[in-house]
């Protein structure tokens, strides 16, 4: 295998660890930017997501048994989080950081239940047939590389998510609203728009996609109690890179510190390469303390 | 009602400094560990309840401290020329030259406060002077705590790894293994205690502890009156850092052991739960609720040890939702309503937003001039 092999391999690895980050930080840019809300419980609607595809893998076969439980997952995490959205959140508002204590509380619950359920080992969700095996490129500079099924429809899974959320921004009326509880949430209030909807729907949407990145996780790893909690201080690592709210910035965030981080593993073990991410983000943030996207504003104090 | 706080103030005192007394062994120890976790949440109290920065990393200026009494004490409980076992083990021939400072216990010492100070100072002034604040700086404090972990576990053969340093005989000369050696260090967490929060509550009465409050509620109006926030916060940060330093070092010191699982990402949010359930803006509350919290972890976890997330989590939900300010909250709020019942508050003195006062300040001088002319 080629020098340019391993480097392109990391480089693949790399993206693919961004689609699942981007899948889990998308929810989070989306609330926070929104509603200027740090939802601690966040990577625990991985974890449910990732349980119930588990169990809709154990109960509904065939082969599109899969994409049946993206869709359960989707459906289960967002009904969950809009749930924690009336119960908890919405009584906290202007309170960001108590709002993050409080979620944080939920998410010990939520863990505290998987393991009594479901027991502290990881299950395994089998990966359907179809997604078995890999590309192999045989010639040329990138000879000897392997880029496996499930590692590419993950890749795909955060491509056709991202897209469908931003056509739901840009072209819908609901994304209208967004939009403009986004801006101004005082305006919107004054010119009608119900705005504990909108912040209700936002927090469901977000939530679900983090139950598809749940999903998403359960092909290539175990599901365990504790996978949300490894995941969610790198998707917190996202949206303080990508900038508040905003949907590009996730994006390239997570590129970013996905690339970054698969590219230090290749002169470095796991573990530095971790710090060495945090030490880079606190870099990059004397330079761009608003991160990638800065949304201009006039007012005083935000964020 | 000032008096009777002072009076419950010095009852508290004597009965932590009688302890001795009246406690079996294993119950000193407990408490002995609990005031050196008291320590911190001082440090927690004086960032968060006054100047309103969120720290969810405060575990690592604990584990600075911690481990740079414990690299010492390590190093005396050795015979000459030995090496740590954790070092034997990963096949290192010599010690590493950054553990040599660590022989001296002045040294030592001065490490354990200088290293957590400074590194709170620093990440404090990176990020404060960009004006990163709020939630952004509890985030990437968490990011911290945990990116400090994987370091330590995974730096082996210089820091023992996950099992962390423990092993400990001496210190300064004593065997720390004597029963009697307990109770001294319990009374020296005591009065190190007692110092820590009487500076605190004196540092609370000065201007700085003035500015930091006026920082906490109103960060833009403190700059436009011609004030510099960020060295202000610098300082906060540095001094809980220092508070958490001595804490891990006392810690250190009294349980004989400090590995990474004490200093990660859910420890420190426990440590900010502490401060949270005592009352975030009260010195005294914060100390309280380390010790409830800390007595009902132990006897909850060892009663049925699932329960303990969920109480934990039930906690936070709870603080947060329903007496945000804690027990100290609590105690303050109900007399007063009693006394509501007795005095009603007159409309002025309520006050409302500065600027509706001012205004109305205004309109009513206008009215007094053209009532002049």
């Amino acid at each position: 295998m080629g020098e340019s092999a391993v480097i392109a391999g990391q480089a693949f690895n790399g993206i693919s660890v961004a689609s699942i980050l981007l899948l889990a930080a998308l929810g989070l840019a989306l609330s926070f930017g929104v509603m200027n809300v740090i939802n601690m419980a966040h990577g625990e609607m991985l974890m449910v997501g990732g349980y119930l595809s588990y169990l809709t893998c154990k109960f509904v076969h065939g082969p599109f048994a899969f994409l049946v439980a993206l869709l359960i997952a989707f459906a289960g995490a967002s009904l969950l989080g809009g749930l924690l959205e009336v119960s908890v959140i919405r009584w906290l508002y202007g309170r960001p950081l108590d709002t993050l204590l409080a979620t944080w509380g939920v998410s010990l619950i939520l863990q505290q239940g998987a393991r009594s359920i479901f027991g502290p080992i990881g299950v395994e969700v089998t990966a359907p047939e179809w997604l078995n095996g890999s590309i192999s490129i045989e010639h040329g500079a990138f000879a000897g590389m392997d880029l496996p099924y499930v590692r590419l429809f993950i890749i795909l899974l955060a491509v056709v998510v991202l897209s469908l959320v931003a056509l739901f921004i840009a072209r819908t009326r609901w994304g209208l609203l967004l939009r403009a509880v986004h801006q101004d949430r005082e305006m919107s209030e004054a010119l009608g728009v119900n705005t504990s909807r909108v912040d209700l729907m936002v927090f469901a949407l977000g939530t679900g996609v983090a139950g598809l990145a749940g999903s998403a996780l359960a092909l290539i790893a175990p599901v365990t109690p504790t996978v949300g909690q490894s995941y969610i201080v790198y998707a917190f690592l996202v949206v303080i890179l990508g900038g508040l709210g905003s949907l590009l910035g996730a994006a390239l965030a997570s590129l970013l510190i996905g690339l970054f981080s698969a590219g230090a593993q290749i002169f470095m073990g796991v573990s530095l390469a971790d710090v060495l991410l945090l030490v880079m983000v606190v870099l990059f943030i004397q330079f761009r303390p608003k991160g990638i996207v800065v949304r201009h504003s006039r007012a005083l104090g935000e964020a | 009602m000032v008096r009777l706080k002072v009076s419950i103030r010095i009852v508290c005192l004597a009965a932590l400094a009688l302890a001795p007394f009246y406690l079996s062994d294993y119950h000193l120890s407990l408490l002995g560990r609990y005031l050196a976790l008291a320590v911190l949440a001082l440090g927690l109290a004086l960032i968060w309840g006054r100047a309103g920065i969120l720290s969810l990393g405060q575990g690592v200026f604990f584990g600075l401290g911690g481990y740079a009494l414990a690299m010492h004490l390590k190093l005396v409980s050795l015979g000459p020329g030995e090496l740590p076992d954790f070092m034997q083990w990963s096949g290192l021939d010599h010690l590493p030259w950054w553990w040599h400072a660590f022989q001296r216990p002045g040294l030592a010492i001065v490490a354990m406060l200088l290293l957590p100070a400074l590194a709170a100072a620093g990440l404090a002034w990176l990020l404060f002077h960009r004006r990163v604040g709020g939630v952004y700086f509890a985030l990437i404090t968490q990011a911290l705590a945990l990116a400090f972990t994987t370091l330590l576990i995974s730096q082996q053969p210089y820091t023992g790894g996950f099992n962390g340093l423990t092993g400990f005989t001496t210190f300064l000369g004593f065997s720390l293994l004597g029963a009697g050696v307990q109770r001294d260090l319990y009374w020296v967490t005591v009065v190190i205690l007692t110092a820590a929060f009487l500076f605190s509550s004196w540092l609370f009465r000065t201007k700085f502890g003035k500015v930091l409050l006026a920082i906490r509620d109103g960060e833009n109006r403190v700059r436009f009156l011609g004030y510099n926030a960020v060295p202000y916060k610098v300082a906060a940060f540095a001094l809980s850092g220092l508070f958490a330093g001595i804490a891990g070092g006392l810690f250190a010191l009294q349980v004989g052991v400090i590995s990474p699982a004490m200093l990660g990402v859910v420890p420190s949010i426990e440590m900010v739960v502490w401060v949270a359930v005592g009352g975030r803006e009260s010195l005294f509350g914060a100390v309280l609720g380390t010790l409830l919290v800390n007595l009902g972890k132990d006897w909850i976890s060892s009663a049925m040890p699932n329960l303990w997330l969920f109480g934990m989590g039930l906690l936070f939900i709870l603080v947060v939702m329903v007496f945000p300010q804690g027990l100290c909250g609590l105690a303050e709020f109900w007399p007063r309503i009693l006394l509501r019942f007795h005095h009603p508050i007159e409309p002025e003195q309520k006050g409302g937003s500065g600027l509706h006062v001012a205004s109305a300040a205004y309109a009513k001088s206008c009215e007094e001039g053209r009532g002049a002319e």
